[in-house]
């Protein structure tokens, strides 16, 4: 694939998580925050990104297993994956940490089991695509060119 | 009077997620801001050279000798709810301190909750900002970091009195400032939900007049 078709490439799957809602204009936003300067902002912030997701995700998995939950400990930790979803803005992976707060509200069992699987899979889906993306990027600038706007 | 370089400005952030840091630090350094981060209260407390014991009795220096503040901080800007510390409980510290209580806080939160943001006001917080904090709602800093700035340029005065000689000459009245400030932040999101609960006068409890300098 020539370096015109690899950028081409990015510019159509970069519109595709907009528009399947994986992204959000929070994400375009740190993409403006990177320059010459900080080249590898964005990067930086989903790497952290990942690395405290897949935390949180353990410890509610650990939360929902005690033989007596406690949900006030589930909430927080849902809290803090829906303030870090929605601060590099991936919209899908907030919306269900949205749906997962009402059952930690309710103090339901069920429902919170079954949003946290919801949660994986929307972190797991996410986190392919923006790597999916970033190799992308990185081929086009191993090729010599520039990452399109 | 030199318009003073933003560099000159420098912001303390508190927040207890490393993701917000490292958005806040771009967000501030890209507005060509010097930017300290820490992750909690008891961390910035500790920053800006206050025990927490400090500053409630006027005759015990509110500086501890330890914890000498080399650096002047323009600005704090603190999630609102952070592990370790109750709510406001920075902002309260802050303004409860004779020497940090004339330093600009901004409270950042991820929930749109009106009596929350009137409560952080009327604690003496300049602004409130809903997460994800964008770019332009930096903008909103400055005014507060040039008040601070006058302020020391004419010796100690409170904030309310600025003692520009033109202060009066020229500018709307209050009322009316109040008001035009209040048309643009209308048609953004982020206050609307607190002006639809709360009155104009409770919204800048401390604003004179004198919002921007040019």
């Amino acid at each position: 694939m020539d370096l015109f078709q690899l950028q081409r490439r990015l510019v159509d799957y970069r519109a595709s998580l907009y528009h399947e809602d994986f992204l959000d204009e929070q994400f375009s936003q740190l993409q403006d925050l990177q320059d010459e300067n900080n080249p590898d902002f964005v990067v930086e912030v989903v790497t952290l990104f990942f690395e405290d997701s897949e935390r949180l995700l353990n410890e509610l998995a650990k939360a929902l297993e005690q033989p007596i939950i406690d949900f006030k400990r589930v909430d927080a930790h849902v809290h803090q994956f829906k303030g870090s979803s929605s601060s590099i803005g991936a919209q899908r992976v907030q919306k269900a940490c949205i749906a997962f707060r009402n059952y930690c509200e309710e103090q339901n069992v069920e429902g919170c089991l079954k949003c946290l699987q919801q949660l994986r899979h929307e972190y797991s889906l996410v986190k392919t695509k923006l790597e999916s993306m970033f190799q992308l990027e990185q081929q086009i600038l191993s090729a010599g060119g520039s990452i399109p706007m | 009077m030199g318009m003073a370089a933003d560099s000159e400005f420098h912001v303390l952030a508190v927040d207890d997620s490393i993701i917000d840091r490292k958005v806040i630090e771009r967000l501030l350094k890209t507005s060509s801001y010097q930017v300290t981060t820490v992750d909690s209260g008891s961390k910035a407390l500790e920053f800006l050279g206050l025990r927490e014991d400090d500053g409630i009795n006027p005759n015990t220096p509110s500086v501890s000798p330890n914890n000498h503040r080399e650096v002047e901080v323009n600005l704090v800007i603190t999630d609102y709810c952070m592990p370790g510390m109750t709510d406001y409980g920075l902002l309260k510290k802050i303004k409860e301190s004779s020497s940090l209580k004339n330093i600009p806080v901004v409270i950042m939160s991820s929930e749109n909750v009106p009596s929350r943001i009137s409560r952080c006001l009327e604690e003496g917080a300049e602004e409130f900002l809903l997460k994800p904090v964008k770019l332009s709602d930096l903008k909103k800093l400055r005014p507060h970091m040039l008040r601070t700035k006058i302020k020391s340029h004419n010796g100690k005065q409170e904030p309310e009195e600025l003692g520009m000689p033109d202060e009066k000459i020229g500018f709307p009245s209050p009322k009316q400032e109040e008001q035009q400030q209040q048309q643009p932040q209308s048609k953004n999101n982020k206050r609307k939900a607190m002006e639809e609960d709360v009155s104009p006068e409770r919204t800048r409890p401390r604003l004179n007049g004198i919002t921007t300098m040019v």
